[in-house]
């Protein structure tokens, strides 16, 4: 059903927009994935969506992840984008420090993305510069730490009816890393 | 709670415009989200939707357990059509770990999920029903879903979070009582079913409440994200069973039912007529189902049978190892989707090769969609906004997570 | 001290058991349904388990009107104060059933938004386990609830007890 392949996605996006690319591969699933920077995301996510060949029409999702272990590069963001009439789907990542959790709003090109984004910020604290409405949304409204990052644990440690040690817990769960 | 910004902008009208907050305790929204509306008489000039009140924490809770205890969590996404999300669930894990199921299980992996996914639309059809005042089309549809339940029973023990399957195929295979009722079902379920149609399809009193009741166009709704039916009734036939086909749905022939004006009879038409083709899937399906084992060789992943467990030394080995979790997955991400009840269901997967998911990302349909439905219902009526949103089969176990 | 001389007093003994069963026969539940046990309980109140023959034909959402509180699946945290403030809204005498056991003690979500447990924020009178509970299982909390119903005093809701417990609770 695709009539492109991803090594002629790749020279395409090579082509028209080699500055966006910093790096590529075909993920685990026979997926691209493309690697871009935060300050030509939007440019790539653009051209992505609009380029007659590659329309990458859909924003099937978008989410985060975090990767304590990597200097200068903890936080991802991943969007999955999907072309319907050729069945092609398209995974972009880009990377951003910790501390640093800046990452451009993709709310203009996709009404979709608005929730999403508030999602991940919920759950990670990543700061997505131009949405016009960035608050919490699953959590309660008061809550001042990101919980979905690694150094916090899944369970409540202020509940007082399960003690940790029948769980196999010692309370440390999660990554530790200093 | 803070509310900002959109408020500032209309007070230049205030005086006349009432606000009236919906929920979350309301008897029509099924689920629990608050929508606080202005008002300008009875039209609605804006919506506030506030989600989150039954925030699970799924995705953390997913890197905590192993692959095979993430079932029951997944059970409680979309828990109107669970065996669809448990099956997306193993279909993911099967693709990371490169599992080939055999047909046989694939053709009662599609029973299953069909026969859930009729549960789902009759749930959604009946309640549009009870919100527009028809009260006995739900319960005589609720006695059929009771038949749908004994047949899940039949194969997993429980009615509704049904933690159907394994990793590598189906848990058992299917008894002689499934078979028979089964058979029965698939006999007289459509001629009950064409009664609840009778009483609502061409009812001139529901038509009136539904047409033009919170419509969508096609163009919005892709903008929007939308998938499943709620997409289907715009215009757009996009079916994850037929553009990725999973589990073998592409020996099957089906249509895929298009609405026009994605208002809330398309929707529930829509609804309807799925329901048919669900039925023709599974008539085909049971006609043609092929002998043979219900799961996969695979005793790393599968638990291996009682007998060798307790006489053959491998067999208590893998049998220790996947009941403790310790089953070899490689390092990897996948996305895996499937046609869920309410469209397409997704799982972003990371592994790092440990025992849990490094971070398991759910993509909800429902989460995505409600996000239009400010949009569509900005200048309806109160009456119409509520039906809206029944027929948009808004979930709170897969909207909050 | 013969029965019905002390305590409530001679005739307040059979009243109270009239009042009692009139009460314990016709509740009106208030069904605070957040999720997969929310299904359930529509299975329950369906034809096949059918609820309304132990006298809870009509249900009200309005929380004045109630009785019974029915609370069917996970509360999270931020559902905790309107889950307070509807039990607060309703009048005397009340009782609350937590169904399932995300209710019961936050079920299998031992995380950091749900709240293990409405008991941690209202009294409950009964328990129902089960994730979810077959019909069959929520008929029998209900048929305690009409025990209890059936057997209460009629000035419990005045003893110093039950003042304590709802200052245990902060309410009212």
């Amino acid at each position: 059903m695709s009539m492109l392949t991803n090594e002629l996605v790749l020279e395409r996006i090579g082509a028209m927009q080699p500055q966006a690319l910093a790096s590529s591969e075909t993920g685990y699933d026979g997926i691209l994935n493309v690697e871009t920077t935060r300050e030509q995301l939007v440019a790539l996510l653009t051209f992505l969506r609009d380029d007659e060949e590659l329309n990458y029409h859909f924003l099937t999702t978008l989410n985060a992840i975090h990767y304590p272990d990597n200097q200068g590069r903890e936080l991802g963001v991943v969007y999955h984008l999907h072309n319907w009439p050729q069945n092609r789907r398209i995974r972009v990542k880009v990377w951003v420090p910790a501390g640093d959790e800046h990452v451009p709003s993709i709310t203009s090109l996709w009404p979709s993305s608005n929730w999403m984004e508030r999602q991940e910020y919920d759950f990670f604290g990543i700061l997505f510069d131009g949405h016009p409405d960035l608050r919490r949304i699953l959590n309660v409204d008061d809550m001042d730490v990101f919980p979905l990052r690694k150094e916090y644990r899944l369970e409540d440690g202020t509940r007082t009816d399960k003690d940790d040690r029948f769980f196999g817990r010692d309370g440390h769960e999660g990554r530790s890393f200093d | 709670m803070q509310v900002q910004s959109y408020f500032s902008q209309l007070d230049s009208l205030e005086g006349e415009l009432a606000t009236l907050n919906l929920g979350p305790t309301h008897p029509a929204t099924h689920g629990i989200f608050q929508n606080v509306l202005k008002l300008d008489g009875e039209k609605i000039v804006h919506a506030e939707p506030t989600i989150g009140y039954i925030h699970r924490a799924f995705e953390k809770l997913a890197e905590r357990r192993p692959y095979n205890q993430i079932t029951p969590i997944t059970d409680r996404l979309n828990y109107c059509s669970s065996p669809i999300n448990n099956m997306g669930w193993h279909l993911t894990v099967e693709k990371l770990a490169k599992i080939e199921v055999p047909k046989r299980a694939q053709y009662m992996r599609i029973i299953i999920m069909e026969l859930s996914r009729i549960a789902d639309h009759l749930v959604c059809n009946s309640v549009i029903g009870v919100d527009t005042g028809a009260l006995t089309g739900f319960t005589y549809m609720f006695q059929e879903r009771e038949r749908i339940y004994d047949l899940f029973e039949e194969v997993c023990g429980t009615r509704l979070t049904t933690n159907i399957g394994r990793i590598g195929g189906m848990e058992r295979d299917f008894s002689p009582r499934f078979h028979r009722l089964l058979k029965d079902f698939l006999k007289t379920f459509p001629a009950r079913f064409e009664q609840f149609g009778g009483l609502l399809e061409r009812n001139r009193i529901f038509m009136d409440r539904c047409i033009g009741a919170g419509p969508i166009s096609a163009q919005r709704a892709l903008d929007y994200g939308f998938t499943g039916p709620n997409l289907r009734a715009a215009g757009i036939d996009y079916d994850v069973r037929v553009s990725q086909p999973y589990s073998s749905y592409d020996d099957f022939d089906f249509t895929i039912p298009v609405g026009e004006n994605g208002d809330t009879y398309d929707r529930f038409v829509v609804r309807q007529e799925e329901i048919r083709q669900s039925l023709k899937i599974i008539n085909e399906a049971y006609k043609n189902i092929p002998e043979g084992p219900y799961h996969a060789d695979v005793p790393e992943y599968y638990l291996p049978d009682k007998p060798d467990v307790y006489t053959k030394m491998e067999a208590l080995i893998y049998h220790f190892k996947v009941v403790m979790g310790e089953v070899p997955i490689p390092a990897g991400e996948v996305y895996n989707a499937v046609e869920g009840g309410n469209g397409e269901l997704g799982f972003y997967l990371v592994s790092d090769g440990g025992r849990t998911p490094y971070r398991l990302h759910f993509r909800r349909p429902c989460f995505i969609y409600y996000q239009a439905y400010p949009e569509m219902i900005k200048g309806a009526m109160l009456s119409d906004a509520i039906l809206t949103m029944s027929s948009m089969n808004v979930i709170a176990g897969e909207l909050d997570a | 001290m013969p029965e019905g001389y002390g305590g409530e007093g001679f005739f307040a003994t059979s009243l109270g058991q009239a009042v009692g069963l009139a009460r314990a026969n016709s509740i009106w539940p208030l069904p605070f349904a957040t999720s997969c046990c929310g299904i359930e309980f529509m299975a329950t109140m369906g034809t096949n388990y059918d609820l309304a023959r132990f006298g809870m034909e009509r249900l009200s959402f309005s929380p004045r009107q109630a009785d019974l509180l029915m609370v069917m699946g996970t509360i999270a945290k931020k559902m905790g104060p309107i889950l307070k403030q509807v039990y607060t809204q309703m009048a005397e005498p009340k009782w609350v059933i937590a169904v399932g056991a995300c209710a019961s003690s936050g079920g299998i979500f031992d995380t950091y938004s749900v709240l293990q447990g409405i008991d941690k924020v209202i009294p409950v009178d009964v328990y129902v386990p089960g994730c979810p509970p077959r019909p069959e299982q929520i008929i029998d909390g209900i048929i305690k609830i009409q025990e209890l119903v059936k057997n209460e005093p009629l000035r419990r809701r005045y003893s110093p007890e039950y003042q304590h417990l709802m200052e245990k609770y902060q309410i009212g």
